[in-house]
């Protein structure tokens, strides 16, 4: 076995004599290459969604101002107008009420997993994480629509096609990137941090209230607002349950719209150039300005991590 | 209140909330599987799906699904481990290196809608070609290729550095360096991250809808020229995957059978991915015994 190898690292030796210099070149251009694809990919999704997300306003003379906060969707009236804020209005909504539920759900797994049952739990609360990442967003749309949207047709008022439905879909869609996220930043601290708060008498729970959370708080918000960032894209899951309505919902119990539903409905549905079309783009834009914000705030709360 | 008491009760909190965690893993799979399997046979993956008569399989969709991940990982696996080899061993700490990381930051947070648009604008509208695998394909590396690189990344900066130092100590250049020690040592790692990777390919569905289409043309498997217009090989063809087909059927389906298909269909999706899971840890793990207790 090991002259086998050390035949082999000798046969790897002459070989890299014969290219290396020309092997060398050739493999920096090649990675170098990769690099630069990745950069024009991003380059070209921003340049091209923005200049194609502004032609409503700027081609079709769409008032930006009432495409933001006219309550108003009827792009296929007579005298069409195109507001488009029930939609921005019911993705903020499902986006901050999923966090809602999802964040405690996600951070309280994290601290089971790091503080309560650092051996068993983490065995057992790890694979399920990994699996609940693993599930397609359409089955979850599809379980939403077969378990969620009945039950709550019979228990409250409406068609059961809900915000709510929308909001428990999407909040069980983000606990798995909270949980593992706030998992890392719990993990990550070091454990002076709890052993010198221990040995002052504190019970785990006041070491876990008083010194941990405050000390991994901008990476516990890293990871709402990463979980956030993923309601807020995601498209057919919450179609398949929220109703997609033009109107603003009065209750959770009211079906709505989010900008990634009507963009997934109408696309197909309206003539590539006509205006209604191009104000989907537009929503597409919001969409692309609004994950541009997400990691902006990322950044920020990485930069004001102490630990 | 006694702080003990508080203790005893915050722990009871998160052991309840663990459990629900679980609980719902456990309540999702167990009513995909249960209600899902019974769907699945032999002949429900085999027939060609119906829009209007009961009885439609899901073998295109299948077929289309497995085709697409094929096609997006040849190109996101190559693409994506040069990229990992970049950040981990060439990029220099500066402006350059840190955009590059926004980039691929930016990349890995955009929605998978806005992925599709971004195709239908590009692959589809701007080259003409219509809804085709390939125009999904791209669509799907720029999805996966953030995770690729991470991994690859991740993977290549584990690899211990004596064993770079010790190659580089015999004289060997940088790249042969890397091609013949770093990616060796650091490919069980890859490997698991692809896997996993392809389990989130398979599942996508928004990314698809307006890049891949809703639609097959008839084909003919029989039909092996990937030039032919009924040949499933052919990468110029409309496609509906199987996590597309779940989505139009329930969205707008007409026939009688829609809870079936969808209920088989998604035990289909979800066994999939868990086979994908199961492979990626087993076969990670096998290919890191093989190569470092076999010497």
């Amino acid at each position: 076995m090991e002259n086998k190898a050390a035949l082999s690292a000798g046969e790897r030796l002459i070989k890299s004599k014969r290219n290396r210099s020309l092997g060398e070149l050739r493999g920096k251009i090649l990675v170098t290459l990769c690099a630069l694809i990745m950069i024009t990919a991003t380059v070209s999704v921003t340049i091209f969604l923005t200049v194609k997300g502004l032609q409503s306003f700027l081609v079709n003379h769409v008032s930006p101002i009432e495409f933001l906060t006219s309550t108003n969707w009827n792009p296929l009236a007579d005298d069409p107008s195109y507001g488009a804020l029930p939609f921005i209005f019911g993705s903020l909504a499902v986006t901050f009420l999923s966090a809602l539920i999802a964040a405690p759900l996600g951070i309280g797994g994290a601290i089971f997993m790091t503080e309560i049952a650092p051996s068993w739990g983490r065995k057992v609360l790890q694979p399920v994480i990994e699996l609940l990442v693993g599930i397609p967003s359409v089955v979850y749309g599809f379980i939403g629509l077969t378990i969620l949207v009945p039950f709550i047709r019979e228990h409250g008022t409406g068609t059961g096609f809900s915000i709510l439905a929308g909001t428990i879909v999407l909040s069980i869609m983000i606990l798995p990137t909270i949980t593992t996220i706030a998992t890392d930043a719990m993990g990550a601290l070091p454990s002076s941090l709890r052993e010198g708060s221990l040995a002052l008498g504190a019970t785990r729970w006041q070491t876990i209230r008083k010194v941990l959370l405050p000390a991994a708080l901008p990476s516990l918000l890293t990871a709402v607002v990463l979980g956030m960032a993923r309601a807020f894209g995601e498209a057919l899951a919450v179609q398949m349950v929220i109703g997609n309505v033009r109107s603003l919902p009065a209750s959770l119990l009211d079906p709505s719209a989010t900008l990634t539903t009507i963009i997934t409905l109408n696309m197909g549905h309206t003539t590539y150039g006509s205006v209604e079309n191009n104000t989907l783009w537009s929503m597409g834009l919001i969409l692309l300005i609004i994950s541009f914000v997400f990691i902006l705030i990322v950044r920020y709360l990485s930069s004001r991590r102490k630990i | 209140m006694n702080s003990k008491v508080a203790d005893r009760i915050a722990t009871g909190v998160f052991i309840a909330i663990a459990f629900i965690i679980v609980a719902i893993l456990a309540a999702l799979f167990s009513f995909i599987l249960f209600r899902g399997v019974p769907q699945i046979s032999w002949e429900f993956l085999t027939t060609p799906s119906s829009s209007v008569r009961a009885g439609g399989g899901i073998r295109d969709q299948l077929f289309n699904s497995i085709y697409i991940l094929f096609i997006t990982m040849l190109i996101t696996v190559p693409l994506g481990v040069c990229g990992g080899i970049y950040m981990a061993e060439y990029a220099k700490p500066g402006k350059v290196t840190n955009f590059i990381r926004s980039c691929i930051e930016m990349l890995a947070s955009l929605p998978s809608i806005v992925v599709g648009m971004f195709g239908l604008l590009v692959f589809v509208n701007t080259t003409g070609w219509g809804y085709t695998i390939i125009g999904g394909a791209l669509a799907l590396t720029i999805f996966n290729i953030p995770v690729m690189v991470r991994v690859s990344e991740d993977a290549i900066r584990s690899v211990p550095a004596e064993m770079k130092e010790a190659s580089l100590a015999l004289g060997i250049t940088h790249w042969h360096t890397i091609k013949t020690v770093l990616i060796p040592s650091a490919f069980p790692g890859i490997l698991t991250g692809a896997i996993l990777a392809s389990g989130r390919v398979f599942g996508e569905a928004a990314a698809l809808l307006f890049t891949a289409g809703l639609s097959t043309p008839r084909l003919d498997y029989l039909d092996l020229n990937p030039f032919s217009e009924t040949s499933p090989l052919n990468i110029f063809r409309p496609a509906e995957t199987l996590a597309v087909h779940i989505w139009a059927v329930n969205t707008n389906g007409i026939m009688p059978d829609i809870r079936e298909i969808a209920n088989g269909s998604s035990a289909v999706l979800v066994l999939a991915v868990l086979i994908f899971n199961l492979l990626a840890r087993w076969l990670g793990s096998a290919v890191h015994k093989k190569m470092t207790a076999g010497k």
